[in-house]
C-alpha cells in the first residue's frame, strides 16, 4: 500500500513538473513523458510506451491530458488515471487564470517574447533527441515494413498535413492485414 | 444555468478535437465565439497567442479562459471537467481493453505496425517546431534563417545526447541562452 501511495505521489508531481514546463503542444509533453517514466522511473518499457502514445493520440481530447490518463491507469489504475490528470490540468489553470487578468503586458513583454522563442529550440532539440533514439531502435529490427512504415507516416502527417486520425487507421489496417498474411504462411 | 453551458460546449470540444491542438483550434472558436459569443474575434486570437505562450493544451487553456470570463472560477472548473471528462472515459476504455488483450497476436500485429508511425508523428511535430523557430512566418531561405536558435538548437541536442542532461534544464536554458544573445546583439 505505501508502495502505491509513492507511485501516486511520485506520478502527480512528476506530470505537474513536465505539465509547467512543457511549451508547445501535446507530443512535447509526451516525449517529456517518456524521458521520466522509462528512462528514469523504468515504470514501462519502451514498446509499451508507444503503444500508450498511440492510445493517447487516437482518442478524442487533448494529447497531454490523454498520456497522462494512459499512463496513469497502466500504473495504478482509476486512481493514478486521475491523479496523472490533476496534475496535468493543474498548471495550465492556474497559469491561465492568473495571467488572464492582465495578459496584455505578459504577451508584450520583450523578456517573455525572447525566453520562449529560445525555448521553441530547446524542445525541438528534446524532439529531435528522443526520436532519434526511438528510430535508431526501429532501424536496428531492419524490419523493411516497419521501416517503409515510419517514411510513410512522416511523409503523410509532415509533408501532406493529414490528420493523424487517419494515418493511424491505416497503419492499423497494415498491422491488419500483415497479421492475417503471416499466419497463412504459418499455416502451409 | 450558465455552467450548463459551459459544461456541454466544452464537453464537445474534448469528445470530438481529434489529433491534437491544432485540430480542436477551429472546434473551440465555433462553441465559444460562434454558437455563444462569449468572446469576440480578437479575444479568440488573443487566447489563441497566450495559449502558445504558457504550457499545457490549448482545450485546457481555452476551457479556463473562458470559464473565468463568463463565470468566475467555478465556471473555469466547470468548463476544464466538461473538456477533459470525454478523454477519461474513452482512453480509460481503450487501456484497459489494450493491457488486457495485447497479447493476443492480431492487436500485437497492430501495434507493432503503430509503433514506427508514431515515432515518425511525433518527428514531424518536432520539426514544425523547429521551422517556426528557425523561420517563422518567413519563406524557408538561407537569408531568413534565425542563426542564433539554430546554434541553440545544435548545442541543446549536443547537452540531450552527450551529457544526457535534464531536458526541461536543457529548454530552460535554451530560453536564458536567447535572452543573453538577444542583449549582446542589441
Amino acid at each position: 500500500m505505501k508502495n502505491k501511495k509513492s507511485i501516486l505521489r511520485k506520478l502527480f508531481f512528476s506530470c505537474l513538473y513536465l505539465s509547467t514546463f512543457t511549451f508547445g503542444g501535446g507530443y512535447v509533453i509526451v516525449t517529456l513523458m517518456k524521458k521520466k517514466f522509462v528512462d528514469d522511473y523504468h515504470w514501462i518499457d519502451e514498446n509499451e510506451m508507444l503503444d500508450l502514445v498511440a492510445i493517447a493520440q487516437s482518442s478524442p481530447g487533448p494529447i497531454a491530458v490523454n498520456g497522462a490518463i494512459v499512463i496513469g491507469y497502466k500504473l495504478a489504475g482509476i486512481l493514478g488515471a486521475v491523479t496523472a490528470i490533476l496534475g496535468t490540468i493543474i498548471p495550465p489553470f492556474l497559469i491561465i487564470s492568473v495571467i488572464s487578468v492582465g495578459y496584455h503586458s505578459f504577451s508584450d513583454s520583450y523578456f517573455i517574447s525572447q525566453i520562449l522563442e529560445g525555448m521553441q529550440a530547446g524542445v525541438g532539440a528534446v524532439i529531435a533527441s528522443v526520436v532519434y533514439e526511438m528510430g535508431v531502435g526501429i532501424a536496428q529490427e531492419k524490419d523493411k515494413i516497419s521501416l517503409l512504415i515510419m517514411a510513410g507516416a512522416f511523409a503523410a502527417s509532415c509533408v501532406y498535413k493529414i490528420n493523424v486520425v487517419y494515418i493511424i487507421i491505416v497503419c492499423g489496417m497494415i498491422g491488419v492485414i500483415r497479421t492475417f498474411l503471416s499466419k497463412k504462411g504459418g499455416e502451409k | 444555468m450558465i455552467y450548463l453551458y459551459l459544461f456541454v460546449s466544452f464537453l464537445q470540444v474534448g469528445m470530438f478535437s481529434f489529433g491534437g491542438g491544432y485540430a480542436a483550434m477551429p472546434l473551440i472558436q465555433e462553441q465559444v465565439v460562434t454558437i455563444h459569443h462569449w468572446l469576440d474575434i480578437s479575444e479568440f486570437t488573443d487566447l489563441v497567442t497566450l495559449s502558445q505562450m504558457t504550457p499545457g493544451p490549448i482545450s485546457i487553456n481555452a476551457a479556463t479562459f473562458v470559464g473565468i470570463k463568463i463565470a468566475g472560477i467555478p465556471g473555469a472548473i466547470v468548463a476544464t471537467g466538461g473538456c477533459v471528462l470525454p478523454s477519461c472515459v474513452i482512453v480509460m476504455i481503450i487501456a484497459k481493453v489494450y493491457l488486457k488483450y495485447r497479447k493476443m497476436g492480431m492487436l500485437q500485429g497492430i501495434l507493432n505496425a503503430l509503433r514506427p508511425a508514431v515515432i515518425a508523428m511525433i518527428a514531424s511535430a518536432g520539426i514544425s517546431i523547429l521551422i517556426t523557430a528557425f523561420w517563422g512566418n518567413a519563406a524557408i531561405k538561407l537569408i531568413n534563417t534565425n542563426w542564433s536558435l539554430m546554434i541553440i538548437f545544435v548545442i541543446c541536442f549536443a547537452l540531450l545526447q552527450k551529457l544526457k542532461m535534464n531536458p526541461i534544464g536543457v529548454m530552460v536554458f535554451a530560453g536564458i541562452m536567447k535572452l543573453g544573445l538577444s542583449f549582446l546583439q542589441r
